[in-house]
């Protein structure tokens, strides 16, 4: 059999719910089956733990093949809302949490979280925007020090 | 189908070394299970995490996920990592005997 994996750092770096729910997804199943895992936010991943954006995090329906529907028709108004009102309503059916209490189970779970600096520094953020499970705000470097000698996966 | 012996008893195991048959189970078996994890002593709240994935897999055929047990066995999801830090759900349904909990969450 294989080596078994021993930890992993995520990247999340896409603020639309679908970009962001994989990600946690993995940090989570990874802690339950006793892997450590780290969770880097970086560009627009950054939404995911802002605390003024984290209640709004939307499914993209435009620009999305996946939405199976005329770009017209997703650029209407109210219709990415209406598409990220069903998907969280059948994620609620799956006992799949909303990010905001995802983010804290995973914390509890015992996986770090950080902010990469260089979006945070373009984006005009400080400490105090992010939720308090975020432990630092780090650079790229940092981050590959967290992660060393694990496997790392960009999402 | 791997069988071993513990506590001098011989149990079918899966591969994975999680119980065919929680049936075959005992709480002395618990005891040493948790020391081959290296969970040693069994403590109140160990115990009650053990009897609580029995309850729900007897109750509902699968052994509940760190999400139902962090809502629902009366443990936080904090003090469910800190009993049983190699996953909560897997080693706690290893040491309770039954097979081990499927779910994404």
């Amino acid at each position: 059999m294989a080596d078994p994996i021993e930890k992993v750092s995520i990247i999340i770096s896409k603020g639309s719910l679908e970009g962001i729910y994989p990600g946690l997804i993995m940090a989570n199943g990874a802690r339950a089956e006793g892997i450590e895992a780290n969770l880097f936010f970086t560009f627009f991943g950054l939404d995911a733990i802002h605390r003024k954006r984290i209640d709004h995090i939307k499914v993209a329906a435009v620009g999305n093949p996946g939405m199976h529907m005329a770009t017209i028709v997703g650029a209407l108004p109210g219709m990415s809302a209406l598409a990220t009102h069903m998907m969280e309503k059948k994620m609620s059916d799956l006992d799949i949490p909303p990010i905001p209490e995802f983010l804290e189970m995973i914390s509890d779970t015992g996986a770090g979280m950080f902010a990469c600096k260089a979006s945070v520094d373009m984006f005009d953020l400080t400490q105090d925007d992010f939720i308090p499970q975020v432990k630092d705000i780090i650079t790229v470097g940092e981050f590959y020090e967290v992660a060393a000698g694990g496997h790392i996966i960009f999402t | 189908m791997p069988t071993a012996t513990i506590t001098g008893v011989a149990v079918t195991l899966n591969d994975e070394g999680f119980f065919e048959d929680p049936n075959q189970w005992n709480e002395d078996m618990a005891v040493e299970l948790a020391r081959r994890e290296g969970i040693d002593p069994l403590t109140d709240q160990h115990w009650k995490v053990i009897h609580f994935m029995r309850d729900q897999y007897f109750e509902k055929g699968t052994g509940p996920t760190v999400r139902v047990l962090g809502k629902t066995s009366g443990v936080t999801i904090k003090e469910l990592y800190q009993l049983f830090p190699k996953g909560p759900a897997k080693m706690a349904a290893k040491v309770a005997g039954i097979p081990k909990p499927r779910g994404c969450i």
